[in-house]
């Protein structure tokens, strides 16, 4: 190998004479890893998802409640939908609160929009949950032809 | 530096349209009338536009995210980085250039 092709890696950083004083050490490298580990299971789940809602069938315009009621109503599908929503959020949330230490500099701030941030996600986490796990889709009382045609043989 | 800044922003918007599309998808939940109306406004000229943006950003930033996490693991990926870059926006454009016309189709063929 020549020594151009060839990586060098730079000279070795010594350590900070001041400790960063986090009380998590670990955990920034923790926040790293989830990212590069959870950001190709969203690629794949995020990029079906698509594939399947927008371009197979009739793409955006054949969405509407029936075709939803028809996929949660599959284990597949929920659990797809859970960890969609679950991975996408932390990672989502997680680039986000990196960006707030970047930009919001005033302690105060920085505070307020961590608090809001983790509302916001934890919110959305719990209420998406509650949603494919409660989900009927076949609910009572409900305009026939707006209900998957599967829902005659169930009642 | 510039794929850094398409990162960041990408990821912004798609965090936001997160955010709004649990809320809206959440309406299943509440009546097949109530959800269908929502959905009803993914249909239109403007949302069917934003949409294909949204595709955009999301394509966009799946490969770059990919990108950065071969960087990190490989040296042959860091050396080639550069080569990287275009390979991520190749992909963008062809997956871009299938899913336009369909999704347009869609949005603007009157189905």
């Amino acid at each position: 190998m020549t020594a151009s092709s060839e990586f060098v890696p730079g000279p070795k950083i010594k350590e900070p004479r001041v400790r960063s004083g986090r009380l998590r050490p670990g955990a920034e490298q923790w926040s790293w890893r989830f990212m590069r580990i959870s950001g190709p299971i969203l690629v794949i789940l995020i990029l079906t998802h698509l594939f399947i809602n927008l371009v197979t069938g009739d793409g955006v315009s054949q969405i509407d409640f029936a075709f939803v009621a028809g996929k949660l109503a599959k284990p597949l599908w929920q659990w797809w939908d859970f960890a969609m929503l679950t991975l996408a959020l932390l990672h989502g949330g997680n680039g986000m609160r990196l960006l707030i230490n970047d930009y919001a500099r005033r302690p105060w701030l920085k505070k307020l929009l961590h608090g809001a941030l983790g509302v916001a996600v934890i919110g959305i986490i719990v209420l998406g949950s509650l949603v494919i796990w409660t989900f009927d889709p076949c609910p009572t009382g409900a305009d026939p032809s707006l209900i998957p045609s599967f829902c005659e043989a169930v009642s | 530096m510039w794929m850094w800044v398409v990162h960041r922003v990408t990821g912004v918007a798609i965090f936001f349209f997160l955010l709004i599309h649990v809320l809206d998808t959440s309406l299943v939940r509440v009546s097949p009338e109530a959800y269908n109306e929502i959905i009803g406004s993914y249909k239109t000229p403007i949302y069917g536009l934003v949409e294909a943006g949204l595709v955009a950003a999301i394509v966009l930033h799946a490969f770059n995210g990919l990108r950065i996490v071969a960087v990190d693991h490989s040296t042959w990926a860091l050396r080639h980085q550069k080569q990287l870059v275009w390979a991520v926006w190749i992909i963008f454009v062809i997956l871009m250039a299938g899913f336009l016309p369909r999704h347009l189709m869609n949005v603007f063929g009157g189905a």
